[in-house]
């Protein structure tokens, strides 16, 4: 049976229709896809996310651009480079989102290269800290740090206070050796000598006799890498059991201070140095007003590196949908990304035109008593530092 | 010469935590044979319950230890009263999945109540300092935890071999009938003996959490430590545990000191070869 040539008319329009109403919808929506822990040991990083994530889009009265945002959650539980790219996989192909964020763990990172490539998804890393992701794909903007970006500056800074001999000791796994490295070749190049690297094993409880090597060694500092929680808060608590600041070894740290836990610490943790991009108690109004959107959206978030990642994560994709005009471009919006230059509550940055990776100033902080609470104190800055990592 | 004085010190002290973490195991699952995976949560409970009763309330340490300790011992006879008890005649299988399901449910419980943060029990100004040993320096809580590990290790000896309810524990768990027909109140022994189990494990958690912070997955993350220290030493040997507790943490402390790079290498072959020359436990032919 033929065809009528009305049936067939009525059919086009139909589909056209439906076609533009779908370009329209998706128009109207920006959908953005985070990435990251909403379970199991690691959540807190997840629920930072969210907070900073969707206290940018609140200070920006609800819209990014013109666009409303929509954001889709997907957890990726721990490490777990498998589930991780799933997701994404259903993300960009099922929920056809525009861009994505988030990622805590390197391995989650990398695994996705390949997906974001092919897609051209823009994908703006909120916190996982290895120098050579953004070198996967080109569709990587991180907003975060890298370890050797805030190494660094505190391996130049022990040389300067005329510091010789110093020990590492690292939590020995991935980003605790890649802290060692960079600790050691800043600090040779500044000629003092590492005189012992201690790697401990991740599942350590007792930092005894680790802290009582440190004392034997000699030296007087070290430079300290550990994971977030319990591991920090032993490392913490045997240097000062054993007498190690009083007997004039300094503690030198980066991320070991992190403002999530640092309340637990209590005055153990009064006079640690660390060295590191962004303090909870940093004086600008720009973190004032991040501090106060982020109550506003979740009173029990923590203002740290997690939910500043996000923050100013989607201050990038925000500039990305203004660029693009909320259409779908990823070659455009990552050029637009890489011009980017602005006030962030960490401090001015910008985004490294080579690398993707932020720009930022890193300071040197000392644990302080403020009122009831203690603060990271910027008590130097060490000037806008690039990604020592990829500099090598 | 002061490296190996500082293994001994260091190994002892860390000894004696494994050790208080793991006594009230070897009562729920070394005396009365029920595969306690549970046993990790419990001491959680005890840890989180000291620490808000001091940090929150602001009780003093040595008021909130014991109300903590009762209450660990109030919430394992409840369980033991309402659902463990079902559980003693089924299959090892069966108690593990249910004892594991239950420390999933304290973990997720924890966290909604509590939070993930790290919850650390302050000590008390007698407590939180340093004792000085002339050539270095201890941290005083050590030395309340090695008296306090070697006392406890010598109540319950004591208990189990020496009184009347140490007799019927073991008749009740060897032969539950005949200790019913001889008259032994057999439903209250066992309940008496879990909520002692779950008090010693709440125990450990509050002085073992200098080393081992209390958090949300505590549950799970030193059970297979606390599991090691019981193999080793033997089911229902106090003495034994305390033994192997020691023998590992001093094991696990030299191997700090000399070859680090290891990891917990030593820690584990330790292990496999004390099992392999006394299975049936360190101190037993």
């Amino acid at each position: 049976m033929p065809i009528s040539r009305r049936a067939l008319a009525s059919a086009a329009l139909v589909a056209t229709a439906s076609f533009l109403t779908v370009a329209n919808a998706q128009a109207q929506t920006i959908k953005v896809g985070i990435v990251g822990p909403f379970s199991g040991p690691f959540a807190h990083y997840g629920t930072l996310f969210k907070a900073g994530a969707e206290a940018y889009v609140a200070s920006q009265g609800g819209k990014l651009a013109g666009k409303t945002v929509e954001f889709i959650y997907r957890d990726t539980g721990g490490p777990n480079p498998a589930q991780t790219k799933t997701l994404v996989q259903e993300l960009i192909v099922k929920d056809k989102v525009d861009y994505l964020g988030g990622f805590v763990f390197t391995p989650n990172a990398m695994a996705v290269a390949p997906l974001i490539q092919q897609s051209q998804t823009p994908t703006v890393i909120f916190n996982a800290a290895t120098s050579s992701i953004t070198e996967k794909s080109e569709y990587f903007v991180r907003t975060s740090y890298t370890l050797w970006q805030v190494t660094v500056p505190v391996a130049q800074w022990a040389a300067k206070q005329g510091m010789k001999k110093v020990v590492t000791a690292v939590t020995d796994y991935g980003p605790g050796i890649d802290a060692e490295a960079a600790f050691k070749s800043e600090f040779a190049k500044q000629g003092g000598t590492v005189v012992e690297s201690i790697r401990m094993p991740l599942t350590t409880t007792d930092f005894g006799p680790f802290v009582q090597r440190i004392r034997a060694s000699g030296a007087q500092a070290v430079y300290a890498f550990l994971p977030g929680g319990p591991p920090n808060l032993g490392f913490v608590k045997a240097y000062n059991e054993n007498g190690l600041a009083k007997a004039g070894i300094q503690f030198l740290g980066t991320a070991e201070t992190d403002e999530f836990d640092l309340q637990k610490f209590g005055d153990a943790a009064l006079g640690l140095t660390t060295a590191f991009h962004y303090s909870g108690a940093h004086d600008s109004p720009a973190n004032k007003k991040f501090v106060a959107a982020l109550k506003q959206r979740d009173p029990n978030a923590v203002a740290n590196y997690a939910s500043v990642g996000a923050w100013d994560g989607m201050y990038v994709i925000h500039k990305m949908i203004e660029a693009t005009g909320g259409q779908r471009d990823g070659a455009k919006a990552i050029a637009a990304a890489r011009a980017l230059q602005w006030e962030s509550p960490r401090g001015p940055v910008r985004i490294d035109p080579k690398t993707r990776h932020i720009v930022q100033n890193v300071y040197l902080r000392k644990v302080e008593r403020v009122g009831e609470m203690l603060v990271n104190k910027e008590v130097q800055s060490f000037g806008p530092q690039a990604d020592h990592g990829l500099d090598k | 010469m002061s490296t190996l004085a500082n293994i001994l010190i260091d190994g002892v002290a860390y000894g004696m935590v494994l050790f208080v973490i793991a006594v009230g195991l070897s009562v729920t699952l070394g005396l009365m044979r029920f595969v306690n995976l549970s046993h990790g949560a419990f001491a959680m409970v005890g840890g989180y319950c000291a620490a808000l009763l001091t940090r929150e309330a602001q009780w003093s340490f040595w008021g909130a230890v014991p109300v903590a300790i009762l209450a660990t011992a109030l919430l394992g006879a409840v369980l033991e009263v309402l659902v463990l008890r079902h559980l003693y005649r089924r299959k090892e299988l069966d108690q593990v999945l249910f004892t594991i399901g239950l420390s999933f449910l304290l973990i997720a419980g924890t966290n909604a109540l509590v939070g993930p943060q790290v919850q650390l029990i302050p000590l008390p100004p007698v407590l939180a300092g340093s004792v000085d040993l002339g050539f270095r320096t201890l941290p005083a809580q050590r030395l309340l935890v090695i008296g306090a590990g070697l006392a406890v290790a010598a109540a319950a000896a004591w208990t189990v071999t020496r009184t009347r309810f140490g007799v019927w524990l073991r008749a009740a768990v060897d032969h539950a009938g005949t200790a019913s027909a001889l008259g032994i109140p057999i439903r209250t022994v066992q309940c008496v003996s879990f909520a002692a189990g779950a008090a010693l494990a709440g125990f450990g958690g509050i002085l073992g959490a200098e080393l081992m912070p209390l958090e949300p997955y505590y549950a799970l993350k030193y059970l297979v430590l606390v599991l090691v220290v019981v193999a080793v030493g033997g089911m229902g040997s106090i003495a034994g545990s305390l033994a192997a507790a020691v023998l590992l943490g001093v094991i696990e402390t030299a191997s700090k000191y000399l070859a680090s790079d290891w990891g917990n290498l030593f820690f584990f072959l330790a292990m496999a070869a004390l099992l392999a020359w006394r299975p049936n436990g360190l101190l037993k032919r």
